[in-house]
């Protein structure tokens, strides 16, 4: 692991000193802020049950399915396209360090990202002045769940990413990827087939990988470790398998 | 911006921390296969180069060049056989492997939004040159390859003769003990060309270099020894000298001479019993024929030829046919399949 800190800060440098990081950002921020203002316009209009970081984050999945992609597609599958690759393997890098960094310098973005949309918040309590209003359990949970569940889909992308050397299909691979793993345990758990006393086992193991609820539980503040384990072993898997995709298009390159 | 200013600049010697086995020769590739879904791309080939040798790779498009170097480096896995890089086995120890090579691939992919001294910088981490080295490292390689002028560039804007320059300044970054380039002149004018020729002149003794290339003078002004591979197999090797008379096997001699031809097979007999007239042209205004003599003895004739000749005839050129590697890579990529390296060990 002796070269993945000069790949993840030769990531990080790169994506800080490209100007269409700051474009896609500014448009992320404009469109987390449409949807905030929209939320805040119904709470204006309507009381609601749930406090507005709880809506906010009910809505994790929009910026997830489109920026996770966008983020990831171009990590390995542009280092193919380009061949460099090649000059980046035969240094005494491993695959792993290079799929290491690829993904620590995704995340980071995605984070970096999120953490922007903070400033939604602050705004809101400095116009109000009082947290009695934004309820500060949902919004740290909110944002917690956003950490651990990033860890996983950046890591879906990136898998995308490795078996494929044209970024548009690792884009539309991430996104549909992305589209099974948020909806798919969800949509699962509420057809009536799983419903025999023969399949009950499948229906909780279903019932547990549902993300859906896990945004659910984050927000209300409960943290469950097999939650926790969920993501992270996703992650492990995800990054084990990007490796092997990188490794496998050599042997039979 | 001439060839000559990059001979003087010294060029340092490998690094010995890379050189645990200094009686071990440089590349030692043996028996190496490589299948591409059942095709083979590289079909037992077998060679060494020695330390401070150049080494030139001389093929037709798709013959295994590119491959070979391609395993050589640890970028692929090989199917059979086995590349030690200096003593080091390849396949089991790649990381102790590459980092005694530097290596330049046939395309020379750079990153488009990168800057030469960055980049350059980035690859040195890589390459685990301290960040005290690197500096002047940097600065010393970038001398070499004549780039100083445009080392804060963005590489995408490069001209194709400055960005091929930065991917040798990148082979020769970590000063490895073996430096592999595919095709390094390719795309470049020809006064790039000299000044990339002369920089790996001056690696010759110190550095182990394998480069390969389409143009041939090229190849016979630069290496020590030559290799051609075709269909995967090695059918020629040795130096440009030995391969011309092992492949073609015979010389040329051009003589224009004025008097009656009937008798000048006998005459050339009586020189040299396989000399004979291979071709002749018609007399010009003078009464002067070209004839082309060929032999198969490979021994200076030229002297006794035209001592043999100037009683008889009007005698006014005589030359000797310099046969290219041109010729010599025609030659030995046209035969069958059969023919081994094996085959052409010069007979002595």
């Amino acid at each position: 692991m002796k070269h993945f800190l000069t790949l993840l800060s030769h990531e990080i440098r790169m994506l800080l000193v490209n100007p269409s990081t700051y474009i896609a950002a500014m448009l992320f921020l404009f469109f987390m802020g449409f949807i905030f203002t929209n939320i805040l316009e119904s709470y204006s209009k309507v009381p609601q049950e749930i406090s507005p970081a709880n809506a906010f984050f009910q809505l994790f999945f929009i910026p997830v399915i489109f920026m996770v992609p966008l983020l990831t597609m171009k990590s390995l599958a542009e280092e193919r396209r380009l061949g460099t690759i090649e000059t980046l393997l035969t240094t005494p890098v491993t695959t792993a360090e290079v799929v290491l960094g690829k993904y620590c310098a995704a995340y980071f973005m995605y984070i970096a990202l999120w953490a922007t949309t903070s400033g939604f918040f602050y705004i809101l309590y400095k116009f109000i002045g009082d947290t009695h209003f934004i309820d500060l359990g949902p919004l740290g949970g909110g944002y917690l769940f956003i950490a651990v569940s990033g860890l996983f889909f950046v890591a879906l992308g990136v898998f995308a990413s490795s078996l494929s050397r044209n970024q548009a299909v690792a884009g539309i691979l991430a996104l549909v990827v992305l589209v099974v793993v948020i909806f798919g345990p969800s949509s699962l758990a509420t057809s009536s087939w799983l419903d025999r006393d023969i399949l009950s086992p499948l229906k909780d193991a279903v019932e547990y990988t549902r993300v859906l609820s896990h945004r659910d539980d984050f927000t209300r503040g409960v943290i469950d470790t097999r939650q926790l384990l969920y993501y992270l072993s996703g992650t492990v898997l995800a990054l084990i398998f990007s490796i092997l995709g990188v490794e496998a298009k050599l042997l039979h390159a | 911006m001439n060839g000559a200013q990059v001979s003087y600049l010294s060029v340092p010697t490998a690094d010995p921390r890379f050189d645990t086995m200094p009686d071990a020769p440089a590349i030692e590739v043996s028996h190496l296969v490589k299948t591409y879904a059942g095709v083979s791309a590289v079909n037992d080939i077998t060679f060494t180069v020695a330390r401070g040798e150049i080494l030139g790779f001389l093929g037709p498009n798709g013959a295994g060049k590119s491959t070979t170097m391609r395993i050589i480096t640890g970028y692929l896995p090989a199917t059979s056989g086995s590349v030690r890089v200096c003593g080091v086995p390849v396949a089991s120890q790649p990381a102790e492997a590459k980092r005694r090579i530097g290596y330049m691939p046939e395309s020379n992919p750079l990153p488009e939004d990168m800057r030469v001294s960055e980049y350059l910088y980035f690859r040195g981490r890589l390459k685990e040159i301290s960040r005290r080295k690197l500096g002047p490292r940097i600065d010393e390689v970038l001398e070499l390859c004549d780039l100083k002028r445009v080392r804060h560039k963005i590489i995408g804007k490069l001209s194709k003769g400055y960005r091929q320059r930065v991917g040798i300044a990148e082979a020769v970054l970590a000063e490895p003990p073996v430096i592999i380039m595919d095709e390094p002149t390719i795309g470049l004018d020809p006064h790039q060309i000299l000044i990339v020729r002369d920089l790996i002149a001056s690696l010759r003794g110190r550095m182990t270099v394998i480069i390969s290339s389409h143009i041939l003078p090229e190849i016979e002004v630069t290496c020590d020894r030559v290799l051609i591979i075709n269909q995967g197999r090695v059918v020629a090797q040795g130096t440009p000298a030995d391969l011309r008379r092992e492949i073609l096997g015979h010389s040329t001699y051009h003589v224009e001479l004025a008097g009656d031809a009937a008798g000048l097979p006998a005459l050339l007999a009586t020189v040299e019993p396989t000399l004979a007239v291979t071709a002749q042209g018609e007399p010009d205004a003078g009464g002067f024929r070209r004839f082309t003599l060929t032999t198969d003895s490979n021994d200076e004739l030229g002297e006794t030829l035209l001592r043999a000749l100037a009683p008889a005839y009007r005698l006014r050129s005589l030359n000797r046919g310099q046969s290219t590697l041109e010729d010599v890579f025609l030659a030995a990529t046209r035969r069958s399949w059969d023919v081994r390296s094996e085959d052409l060990r010069p007979r002595k």
